[in-house]
């Protein structure tokens, strides 16, 4: 099940290894925040939740639907950008919405804006589902760039603060944290439930053989719909943290740069397991304030890309696919018969490459 | 009427460069089913070398051929050197075109900075041409509606009447019986990609002749290729002369009737076609 459960020893049975796993991550997770520095919480630890959150909507739509998305920063950004227009910015532009208020709304829009663009793009898979999500995301931007009645411009809306609630500021590094934590424990659970509930099993059907699921008496585009308006809902919730984290939002915040790094974290990580994206995150974060110190901080961008390319050119499983091969090698060193007790749901996130090979053409 | 007539220009000189750019990408597509999503890094490369082979020679003239040619050599390269290597593997090949991408407009705005160049076409080509209802209209325009609408016709006669081309239709049908007929498809692979990149170039130095070149500009020609062959048919060459005709014209009316709005009417044909014909125009299903 998970690639994480792997590192413990082989006797233990399965649903134990499973939750011991998840256990000593979850106190490490509250351990953490309390024992670095700020900066480490803040700049870190809670960039790294909410991107992993953005980008685990992209793996449950890539991972289980075998729809790679590109507009979930867009769906992020209609989030963030609902949030400064009903919940108050630096412009009194907004509505000032209290904070039950705006931040519903938000999640709501950013849902809707999902959902109609899983119904656009729903009866196409594959590469034709990048080349429309990236339209519909480029689109957006220009939209938000040029557009001053509602997006207000270049310049965006700035001072979109988190509330002051049970007398806590939850923007302050340590309280932001586990507010991004919360978020990301939640979708971690929404993803892993529904991946094995009905609805998750069909969609995983639908992504290895539509015709079939279709035979079957399956409704393939409400499942593609409803998937993508789960990933909205998740990607949402990754918006506004995103939007309370810089304090603002602008059409940069949607860009095609923005756009792709959702992409890419999701793939460092890896679309096996809805960790990966949570592991991408922190290598990506990571790699983006460390790099400043053994390249040009301007460089940033050809860095990346070339991880990225590093990644999808020689392990396209990501990093959590690496690590399943380092752990068969143990493996094979190992009691051969151990492979037998291998779970089968191992192999059935899907990989980059394998989408490739299952779209024989045009649906 | 004035407006009128003069948005209608813009659109169609604007339909040329996008047909420029997007009729390489559709080319790409229908042959390799491969999204290259370096396509705009293609448009942004030609355009700079251009510029620094016109800077070095004080030709335009060969500055269009350096365009041509050098997104041409990167694009055969890449096919090469990438995507031979995954052949099959369409959305990991895409993966690795936004991959390039990235590093390439990173790499590009290291070398030739964040300022906007501006090409030196001939004499010529400077000033006004008359015209009735809008007085003058840019000659430079006129050019590029004129080269792209020759570009069209020369690239309908290398697909219709020359023996590769006819290998390249035959391939966009079924690349497998091409293959079995001995026609060696790693070459014909490699010219379109040729054909298709070099009009990428091309197209930069005659768009940053007639507008200017600057970083962002392969995002926004990438966005208008996808468009393009999206509305007109993924594959087909007419299907992008139309796409782009409809975009072009589309993007002008909205920035001269709706400034703060004009994507949305691209975005709106955009979703119409998808709703009413998934594949395209002139697609086939």
């Amino acid at each position: 099940m998970s690639a994480i459960a792997d590192t413990l020893p082989r006797p233990l049975p399965l649903w134990l290894r499973a939750v011991l796993s998840h256990a000593i991550l979850a106190i490490l997770l509250v351990i953490y925040p309390l024992i670095v520095p700020d900066f480490w919480a803040f700049q870190i630890g809670g960039q790294s939740l909410f991107l992993g959150v953005i980008s685990l909507s992209l793996m449950f739509l890539g991972g289980y639907g075998g729809m790679v998305s590109l507009a979930q920063m867009t769906v992020a950004g209609v989030a963030g950008y609902l949030i400064a227009i009903v919940g108050g910015n630096s412009l009194n532009f907004g509505l000032m919405w209290p904070w039950w208020a705006a931040v519903p709304v938000a999640i709501a829009g950013g849902t809707m804006a999902a959902t109609l663009i899983g119904a656009i793009s729903a009866r196409t898979t594959g590469i034709y589902t990048i080349m429309i999500t990236i339209a519909i995301a480029m689109a957006f931007f220009y939209l938000a760039q040029q557009n001053y009645t509602l997006f207000n411009g270049h310049s965006g809306f700035a001072s979109i603060l988190p509330p002051q609630v049970f007398g806590i500021d939850w923007r302050a590094p340590i309280p932001f944290y586990f507010m991004s934590l919360a978020v990301a424990v939640l979708s971690y659970a929404i993803v892993l439930y529904l991946s094995r509930s009905t609805f998750g099993i069909a969609l995983q059907g639908i992504r290895d053989n539509a015709r079939r699921m279709r035979a079957l008496g399956f409704n393939v585009t409400a499942h593609r719909i409803a998937a993508y308006a789960i990933a909205g809902f998740i990607a949402s919730l990754g918006g506004i943290l995103l939007a309370w984290f810089n304090s603002r939002i602008s059409p940069g915040t949607v860009d095609t740069g923005p756009i792709f790094e959702v992409l890419i974290i999701a793939v460092l990580g890896g679309m096996r397991h809805p960790v990966g994206p949570f592991l991408g995150a922190v290598i990506f974060v990571l790699l983006g304030t460390f790099a400043i110190d053994f390249i040009d901080r301007e460089r940033f961008n050809t860095l990346i890309g070339a991880c990225f390319l590093a990644i999808v050119l020689f392990s396209p499983d990501g990093v959590l696919g690496l690590w399943g091969r380092f752990m068969a090698l143990i493996d094979r060193a190992g009691a051969a018969n151990n492979m037998l007790q291998r779970p089968i749901g191992d192999e059935d996130g899907i990989q980059p490459a394998a989408i490739g090979r299952l779209i024989p053409g045009r649906k | 009427m004035k407006l009128f007539v003069l948005t209608f220009l813009n659109g169609l000189t604007l339909a040329g460069l996008y047909f420029l750019v997007a009729s390489g990408f559709t080319l790409v597509f229908g042959l390799m089913r491969n999204v290259n999503l370096a396509h705009g890094s293609l448009y942004l490369l030609g355009a700079y070398i251009g510029f620094e082979v016109g800077d070095y020679t004080g030709s335009w003239f060969l500055a269009v051929v350096g365009g041509f040619l050098s997104a041409a050599v990167f694009g055969v390269l890449l096919q090469i050197l990438v995507f031979r290597r995954m052949e099959g593997q369409e959305l990991r090949q895409t993966m690795v075109t936004i991959g390039i991408s990235i590093v390439a407009a990173d790499l590009m705005l290291a070398i030739w900075t964040g300022q906007t160049y501006q090409f030196e076409p001939p004499d010529w080509l400077y000033g006004g041409t008359p015209l009735p209802f809008v007085k003058v209209y840019p000659t430079i325009r006129i050019m590029v509606l004129v080269v792209s609408v020759a570009v069209g016709v020369a690239l309908w006669l290398f697909l219709t009447r020359t023996r590769i081309g006819m290998m390249i239709r035959a391939g966009v049908d079924d690349r497998g019986m091409l293959s079995a007929s001995g026609v060696n498809v790693q070459r014909v692979f490699a010219t379109t990609f040729a054909v298709g990149a070099g009009l990428a170039g091309f197209a930069g130095v005659v768009g940053g002749s007639a507008l200017s070149i600057a970083p962002g500009e392969d995002t926004r020609y990438l966005l208008a290729s996808l468009i393009v062959v999206i509305v007109g048919g993924m594959g087909s060459v007419p299907g992008a002369a139309i796409g782009a005709l409809v975009i072009g014209l589309a993007e002008q009316f909205g920035l001269a009737y709706s400034p703060t709005y004009s994507v949305v009417y691209t975005f709106v044909i955009m979703v119409a076609v998808l709703a009413i014909r998934p594949q395209g125009i002139m697609g086939r299903a």
